[in-house]
């Protein structure tokens, strides 16, 4: 069937081009017709790209080893689930799911906008040409359909990937990453078409919020992936490819508030392009960094030919972004403008600065090694303090915008109003402050500023849902749970965006307890030795060993007890596995809920011959499972968000609806 | 196997050949094959409406701003005139536009 699959792609690759081509002629030459054909072209190569996609799933769930791809990253003993996944397990299946994902995403965004012609008409060559390159990548240069004769078992899958995370965190990622293409095709079409009103985005304003929503949610999970399979103790290594994920959002972070002025005041339109075109940019570099080869991650796929390509896209990307707008400053030039610097707007602004700095110095720390490669040949990498340093310096200044912004007034504030509404955060951040202080907390002092303004964030949240529904209850009456109700459905975008503000603050509240308070210690421990960590005593028992399907697992038996109690019993240990030749680290967690963190522990050294040390290595990290708790609520403010508003959709409709601007 | 993947294959190029030659053979000979496009003065409306949308929203927020106490009753006042005048400018002068193409294209119906 692999014919079936390489004539698949091959005919996705005829319609996407045609796309291109008769999309900009009919949208340039102004021909319905022809502007029709090219977005049936784009659908009919969704199409055309899933049955391509299915027969690659089916080739992993039959074994058939005859595709080289299959036999390559999968084997007999494989579960069902990893084998499908094994689609974004390699090079050419991951490319093949970025384009199954792309034109889905397109033919949805042109079927859904199938009325606005005027401006999906010029998204279209825009979409097509973003596919174009990648369905050519898998045509011509690394293409998931090679067969040769079939091995009697594959090469299996590499062993930190059978995790069931690797089900979910790669194809959220890239639900993410494709998904800043529709923002990025819709903003290009309206400067094409010479539009600059806010159409593209009221089109792409959901698209952006659910394409950052999987990329947050994606960089979750895999930083949970990494904490509990990878074994070092940390869920965040600033590892080349994290970051790649990270710049992306954080771009499209700051998009995401910089357009709500655009909205409201009508200015930023040339800011706005730039965050867009940068966000969708970065998030093909990123795709660079993975498949290049250029840079060594554990994400990273092996050195491969797809480097150049990839470079060459990006700066025609570059290019054409930058020469778009530049060639419509013109039109994207506002009158208005910023009335204060204490408004809400301008905390906006502050916080597009902070976003975008964070972004650029990350790209700077990731393109860094790469470029003193290339120009002195020498190998440079840019380690952890450098990131830490600009993640205190511009991430700080970000959580506490993120609770002054909410008390500003757009337009301007007096003095008055602001001590008025600043008062009780305040007081919340100085006594939480000086109560950390006497507690012991400001042996660090980024631990200490995150806890204060984390408290200051908290209170203004708080204080924005009490004083809203408190109004709304005086306007329409009725109990708080009504009115509290009323206020988030007449504001789903600013009440869900404070709910996402509160995950941002436990997500915050969570790496500071778990990077700054943490506790580490590492010792040797014959049996029947202990160790206190934090008000914890580890005692090593005795080392098991059984064997399990494809590997041999070593176990350490370690008892834990607080104050003479005992807590829970830790089984930290190796596994090897023979067939593959690699061992691993099993690390052994408990979930502590007094602290909401974890006592997380890793048999460093098992004992082995003569020796019955265990070297083991404990790390108490307090308040880290608000991390992960943030992805909840993360999702639940993201939802509340997107949630379509009646009224404003009728408002909108109006607006746009031809009879109302046809003269 | 290679003869049922590639008759697979021709059957989906036939189908998607159809689908995308279907807006020539739905209408092969259509009264007008041009792209509707906005005007000048379409655009000018356009504009006027976001402008209307923009004050109106704006006035609805200083009101909410004002009652939560976000905004003194100082501020309100002095910011709440501008923005009703705006909103007042951009709803006479869309209202304007809407007269000028009554004006223009004369109602069927006697």
């Amino acid at each position: 069937m692999a014919e079936l699959g390489r004539a698949a792609l091959l005919l996705s690759f005829g319609l996407v081009l045609y796309a291109l081509v008769a999309g900009a002629l009919a949208a340039w030459q102004r021909r319905r017709r022809l502007a029709l054909s090219a977005q049936n072209a784009l659908i009919a190569a969704f199409a055309s790209t899933a049955v391509a996609a299915v027969v690659l799933w089916i080739a992993l769930a039959r074994h058939d080893f005859s595709f080289t791809y299959v036999a390559d990253h999968t084997s007999r003993t494989l579960p069902l689930g990893y084998r499908l996944a094994g689609l974004w397990s390699g090079q050419e299946g991951s490319l093949l799911l970025w384009l199954l994902i792309l034109t889905g995403y397109a033919a949805l965004a042109v079927w859904l906008n199938r009325r606005t012609r005027d401006l999906v008409v010029w998204a279209v060559p825009v979409l097509a040409g973003v596919s174009t390159f990648f369905v050519f990548m898998l045509c011509f240069v690394s293409s998931p359909f090679k067969t040769a004769p079939a091995p009697a078992d594959g090469a299996g899958m590499a062993r930190p990937l059978q995790n069931p995370y690797m089900l979910a965190h790669p194809p959220l990622l890239y639900l993410g990453y494709v998904g800043l293409t529709i923002p990025f095709a819709f903003a290009m079409g309206a400067l094409l078409s010479g539009r600059t009103d806010e159409r593209w985005i009221v089109v792409t304003r959901r698209w952006t919020l659910a394409a950052w929503t999987f990329l947050g949610v994606g960089q979750l999970l895999g930083s949970h992936w990494a904490y509990v399979e990878i074994g070092w103790g940390g869920y965040y290594a600033w590892d080349p490819v994290e970051n790649a994920a990270l710049m992306p959002w954080l771009a499209a972070t700051a998009f995401l508030h910089s357009v709500m002025i655009q909205e409201k005041r009508g200015m930023l339109k040339i800011w706005n392009m730039v965050l867009v075109a940068l966000a969708f940019c970065l998030s093909i570099f990123g795709t660079f960094l993975t498949r290049s080869g250029v840079i060594n991650s554990i994400h990273s796929f092996s050195q491969s030919p797809l480097g150049g390509w990839f470079l060459g896209f990006i700066v025609i990307c570059v290019v054409f972004s930058v020469g778009l707008i530049y060639l419509r400053l013109p039109l994207l030039r506002t009158k208005t403008k910023l009335e204060s610097l204490v408004s809400r707007e301008a905390t906006f602004l502050y916080n597009n600065l902070l976003l975008v700095a964070l972004c650029l110095t990350i790209l700077w720390g990731v393109v860094y090694p790469l470029v003193t490669q290339a120009v002195t040949g020498e190998t440079r990498s840019v380690s952890k303090p450098y990131y830490n340093f600009f993640l205190h310096s511009f991430g700080l200044p970000l959580l506490l915008l993120m609770g002054i912004g909410p008390l500003v007034a757009w337009r301007r504030a007096s003095l008055r109003a602001l001590g008025k509404t600043f008062i009780v955060p305040a007081v919340a951040a100085i006594v939480t402050g000086v109560t950390l202080i006497a507690l012991g907390f400001g042996s660090s002092t980024p631990g200490l500023l995150a806890y204060t303004f984390g408290a200051f964030v908290a209170a203004s949240i708080a204080l924005e849902f009490v004083r809203g529904t408190r109004a709304r209850r005086a306007l329409s009456g009725g109990s708080w749970f009504a009115a509290l109700g009323e206020l988030v459905a007449r504001n789903r975008r600013r009440y869900g965006g404070y709910v996402v503000h509160a995950s941002i603050l436990m997500l915050a509240i969570g790496i500071a307890g778990s990077s700054a308070y943490q506790t580490v210690r590492e010792r040797g421990l014959h049996p029947g030795q202990s160790m206190e960590v934090a008000g914890y005593t580890l005692t090593y028992l005795r080392t098991e060993q059984r064997q399990e399907a494809n590997a041999l697992a070593v176990r350490s038996v370690v008892n834990v007890s607080r104050g003479g109690s005992h807590v829970t019993t830790l089984y930290p240990g190796k596994n090897s596995y023979p067939v593959e030749g690699d061992v691993s680290n099993e690390v052994s967690i408990y979930h502590d809920p007094r602290n909401i963190g974890d006592l997380f522990t890793i048999a460093d050294q098992l004992p082995s011959g003569k020796s019955n040390v265990l070297f083991l290595k404990v790390l108490v990290k307090p308040l880290v499972n608000l991390i992960w708790a943030a992805g909840f609520l993360f999702v639940f403010g993201a939802l509340i968000a997107m949630w379509p508003d009646a009224v404003e959709q009728r408002r909108l409709a109006e607006r746009y609806a031809p009879g109302a601007v046809a003269a | 196997m290679t003869t049922v993947a590639l008759a697979l294959a021709a059957v989906l190029a036939v189908l998607a050949v159809a689908f995308v030659a279907r807006p020539f053979l739905k209408e092969p000979d259509p009264v007008s094959d041009r792209l509707d496009e906005l005007s000048d003065l379409e655009r000018r409306r356009l504009e006027l409406s976001e402008e209307r949308d923009r004050a109106l929203a704006a006035l609805k927020e200083l009101e909410f701003d004002h009652r939560t106490g976000k905004v003194s009753d100082d501020d309100y006042r002095e910011l709440v005139g501008p923005l009703r005048r705006r909103a007042a400018e951009t709803l006479r002068a869309l209202e304007l536009r809407a007269g000028a193409r009554h004006e223009r294209i004369p109602s069927n119906n006697p």
